[in-house]
């Protein structure tokens, strides 16, 4: 017999999402799910912003990774609270993990938690954690067209960082071109070209991130 | 790899769906899986065929179907769907804006049906 059972596949990962948001929503903070291939420069970007930050907001970071606890502690050498998840091996992080992860933090008084996904364009894009707002990075030297190559990372992101600018002189990278093939499926994803070794570009982004928290807060 | 974690879902969502109507056996299931959602049907069909091997599961079908992308043109709302596989920039057939297009499907994942084996002892 076939039984017709319209069920989406990742429902159980979009329930703890829910519950997740409800979470945040509850104690006001902003979530931020920071997505992009590894060493795009996500670590260095949430060193910068912690600590230029810190006398603004309360922040904290939930670190994935396959392996190494490395990350969690270059961002919690800042100051902020930091809490590691090793993946052992999988892809992309779940909303249980996620859940799992803040159990570990102190939620009470944050104002924006960032979650550090594993690096890779492809899966993460496919499990929500609670977020408010997808975040994508993209290195300058990973070539113009991956937002063209992996269009949903990039469809789903509210805002996309083009770092390692500092680079530009030495690799074909057009901003303009990459911008484009993001807005191609995504015309309000806003566009920040930065270098978060140079310290070039942030303050666009540090606005970008007050409005967010102000929009949250309400 | 994510259709590793998507098998996975997939199979207890499975499981419940068989408890629920009483069935011993899963003869076959359908997914659903738009374009966008970059599913790798070969890759899924493995790591379901690696997930159900030894199990009460082992031997059912896996069929997938993709959803083709649909786009709304974000100029004058026609609903197409892109011919080539270069998606992003993707022409409005009526008026030719080539930017923030809307996905009107393309995204989804989700099971069609599942086929049973008659319950038992109904």
């Amino acid at each position: 017999m076939q039984i017709p059972v319209i069920r989406n596949i990742l429902e159980a990962n979009a329930r703890v999402s829910d519950d997740l948001k409800r979470l945040f929503a509850e104690k006001g903070i902003l979530a931020l799910n920071l997505m992009s291939s590894p060493g795009a420069g996500k670590t260095t970007l949430l060193e910068r912003t912690l600590t230029d930050l810190a006398s603004e907001f309360s922040m904290a970071v939930i670190e994935g990774d396959l392996q190494t606890d490395n990350d969690a502690q270059r961002v919690a050498a800042t100051g902020a609270q930091a809490v590691q998840i090793n993946t052992e091996g999988g892809c992309h992080l779940t909303s249980a993990q996620v859940l799992a992860a803040c159990k570990e933090l102190n939620l009470d008084g944050l104002d924006i938690l960032f979650i550090e996904n594993v690096g890779n364009l492809v899966c993460p894009a496919e499990f929500d954690v609670g977020e408010d707002h997808k975040i994508t990075l993209l290195s300058v030297t990973e070539g113009d067209d991956k937002p063209e190559k992996y269009p949903l990372m990039f469809n789903i992101s509210s805002a996309l960082l083009l770092n390692k600018t500092d680079l530009l002189p030495y690799v074909d990278f057009s901003l303009e071109r990459a911008s484009n093939f993001a807005r191609g499926l995504n015309a309000d994803i806003k566009v920040f070209p930065v270098s978060c070794r140079a310290r070039e570009g942030l303050d666009a982004w540090y606005d970008w991130l007050r409005a967010a928290r102000a929009a949250k807060k309400g | 790899m994510h259709e590793l974690s998507i098998a996975q879902s997939l199979l207890a969502i499975i499981r419940e769906e068989m408890q629920k109507h009483g069935s011993p056996r899963l003869i076959s299931v359908k997914v659903r899986h738009g374009r966008l959602s970059a599913i790798v049907p070969d890759a899924l069909a493995m790591s379901f065929e690696a997930l159900t091997m030894d199990t009460a599961l082992a031997g059912a079908r896996l069929d997938t179907e993709e959803i083709p992308l649909v786009l709304a043109c974000r100029a004058c709302g026609t609903k197409f769907s892109p011919e080539s596989s270069d998606y992003v920039f993707a022409p409005c057939p009526a008026c030719g804006e080539e930017l923030g297009h809307t996905v009107v499907s393309g995204k989804e994942l989700y099971i069609e049906y599942l086929e049973l084996d008659e319950a038992q002892g109904t």
